[in-house]
């Protein structure tokens, strides 16, 4: 569906023979193939890892994340602590998984409002035009133009930390690349025979919205979704490394780096390393999955950038 | 040889037609990015007062600080009533902004500091360390990304983009926290934060350098994955292009090919890049300057946050929306004037 763009060729309408090679074809050969069903497959690997260790170590695993043991306390990693212990003795594998939890269930929640919101005032902008365009674009590019940390910084300041806060201004600045995806989506499609089709078959625009517009749209809003889990994780944690993030008895990731900058200056690095270690791994295997998901919804991109 | 003259002639005239520079076309476009920029700064900062009057954000209790705890009821009304506080968010906002264009954007509670200074005496940090890592990055990217395009699917594109992936997923102050551990203690090369010794009581060259290396290298490694992945992909495209298939054609060496040509158009995209990423950078000095106690404008905006210092986050957010407003412009103006085919109207 999303293949049909019109080709935007700077030669005009020199005959397809004479053409050059498109660079897609450097990323065809067997062996580039199997690379990208090794990356594929490690990404998918370690995205079900993440999400298993966060949802049945709580559950299973019988141990205390805040058990305290003064007398264990910076113990270099080791068989019966892995991550080593922090500066009160706290297991840090543990306390990782359970910071990941958070940082994660903070980041997909975040993400889903933004896809709902940037789906929602996308298709509307696109699809209505007029003044409901023009204002909804007025207030995406007022929105883009504050750096996006600055702005959360400024709303957790006014609203105090805390999760809602935290999650509503992450929310807040991730919906702006969904609604411009899907606007520009909508837009293309409007033009398209099947919805003059629709409108000609005397269709409201409430059903074109909903039979037409928005299934063909989905596709793209779930990939903007999807890649917007990572952002707003980090997000999420660099506000939690400034103390404007959630407070310290629901611990995220960021929260750990933050807790571990006195042990650091003391030269304890493990405390410091291993959390940012587990933001770095699910991010890593979301985009490397998100960029499979692209390759097949629209393959004209596939030698482009993963980002 | 009135061949030659010809040639000749054109020749001079491609030449002039060359440096003759579209003044009048980015004169336009400022002009227009200033008429839209105006009104969208206007939304940004009437946004901000909005937003404090639905938070329960008490601005009395900002001002005043502890000190509100033990003031008596008058007092209270009395700063109330010169913070004007019964008034709704419009008027408010209305006086800030008047204010404002008179040169006064109010005082910082928690500097003690009228507002403007700070931003003037910090923006001067602030910049230093930016464009240091900034210059440090676009110069090692671009070198990178060229080396990784020669061979694309080789070892060293392999491991340059994998190394770029993996970076650009690491938190900058992740990053920043393991540099300090790694140079400032276990190697005892560089000092681990400050503008300066502790010890010395002013600013000189020497001293302020060596506590630059460190935030500046951290902040440039956090801006380079972008730059090395886009200039890859520049040149990789344009290595494909026609114009490179000619000069391999005309047997020009590969060194030739790869700087005077492919990378020419390759870092096309790049520049519009340049000015798009000041948000980014603003994101990762906001982190670097505190990880590293640099006294910038990013870390007085941390600790006006903390504080919940209004006028100072006001203004700062201000700031930084012209800031990334003059970023788009200045990528846009970059872009026009080096790539002949682009028209300023279509911006």
């Amino acid at each position: 569906m999303t293949c049909e763009r019109p080709e935007t060729s700077a030669t005009g309408g020199r005959p397809d023979v004479l053409a050059p090679l498109p660079v897609a074809w450097r990323s065809h050969g067997p062996r580039q193939r199997s690379w990208r069903t090794l990356r594929v497959r490690t990404s998918a690997v370690l995205t079900a890892a993440v999400v298993l260790a966060v949802l049945l170590v709580p559950p299973l695993v019988q141990l205390d994340q805040q058990a305290v043991d003064l007398a264990a306390k910076l113990r270099q990693p080791s068989w019966s602590h892995p991550f080593g212990t922090d500066d009160v003795g706290r297991d840090l594998l543990l306390r990782c998984v359970y910071g990941l939890r958070v940082s994660l269930f903070v980041g997909v929640a975040a993400a889903l409002v933004a896809a709902v919101v940037g789906t929602a005032v996308g298709a509307l902008a696109g699809a209505l035009g007029g003044w409901v365009d023009r204002v909804a674009m007025r207030v995406v590019d007022a929105l883009a133009s504050v750096p996006h940390l600055l702005l959360g910084v400024f709303v957790v300041a006014l609203f105090r930390p805390g999760v809602w806060p935290v999650l509503l201004s992450v929310a807040a600045t991730h919906w702006l690349s969904t609604a411009r995806i899907v606007r520009a989506e909508v837009l293309s499609l409007r033009g398209r025979p099947f919805v003059d089709a629709a409108i000609s078959g005397g269709a409201s625009r409430w059903r074109i919205a909903v039979r037409h517009l928005v299934p063909a749209v989905l596709p793209q809003a779930g990939l903007a979704a999807v890649l917007s889990v990572p952002h707003a994780m980090w997000h999420e944690s660099a506000l939690s490394f400034l103390g404007l993030g959630l407070p310290a008895h629901m611990a995220s990731l960021g929260n750990l780096i933050e807790g571990a900058r006195g042990s650091l200056l003391a030269g304890q690095w493990w405390p410091t390393l291993f959390p940012g270690l587990f933001l770095i791994v699910p991010t890593l295997a979301v985009a490397g999955l998100a960029g499979a998901w692209r390759d097949r919804i629209d393959p004209r991109r596939r030698s482009e950038l993963m980002l | 040889m009135s061949a030659a003259a010809s040639t000749a002639a054109v020749d001079a005239g491609a030449a002039t037609a060359r440096r003759r520079l579209p003044w009048g076309g980015m004169a336009r476009l400022t002009v227009r990015r200033i008429l839209t920029g105006v009104p969208l700064l206007l939304t940004v900062t009437l946004g901000v007062f909005a937003l404090a009057a639905a938070s329960p954000f008490d601005p009395v209790r900002g001002y005043a600080g502890d000190a509100a705890l033990t003031a008596d009821q008058e007092t209270l009304d009395r700063l109330a009533a010169n913070l004007g506080v019964g008034e709704p968010f419009a008027v408010r906002w209305w006086d800030w902004l008047t204010a404002a264009l008179r040169g006064d954007l109010g005082d910082s509670t928690v500097l003690r500091q009228p507002v403007l200074e700070v931003i003037a005496e910090r923006a001067v940090w602030s910049a230093l360390l930016c464009a240091v890592a900034f210059a440090v990055a676009v110069a090692v990217g671009t070198l990178l990304g060229v080396l990784a395009a020669r061979r694309p699917g080789g070892l060293l594109d392999r491991t340059v983009t994998g190394t770029a992936y993996t970076l650009s997923a690491a938190p900058v102050f992740w990053l920043a926290l393991l540099a300090v551990w790694f140079f400032a203690l276990r190697l005892d090369v560089l000092p681990a934060g400050g503008l300066t010794d502790s010890g010395s009581s002013y600013v000189s060259f020497g001293d302020v350098a060596e506590h630059l290396v460190l935030p500046a290298g951290v902040l440039a490694v956090s801006q380079l994955p972008w730059f090395v992945l886009y200039v890859r992909q520049g040149v990789v495209d344009a290595l494909a292009e026609d114009p490179v298939r000619g000069a391999r054609a005309r047997g020009l060496a590969e060194r030739t090919v790869l700087v005077r040509h492919a990378l020419r158009s390759g870092l096309l995209p790049v520049l519009t890049l340049i000015g798009s990423r000041v948000p980014e950078l603003i994101t990762g000095a906001l982190l670097v300057e505190t990880v590293f106690s640099w006294p910038g404008i990013a870390d007085a905006t941390v600790r006006a946050a903390t504080a919940v210092d209004f006028q100072l986050l006001a203004a700062l957010t201000a700031f930084a929306t012209v800031a990334v407003l003059l970023g788009n412009l200045l990528a846009d103006l970059l872009y026009g004037l080096f790539d002949p085919r682009v028209d300023f109207r279509d911006m």
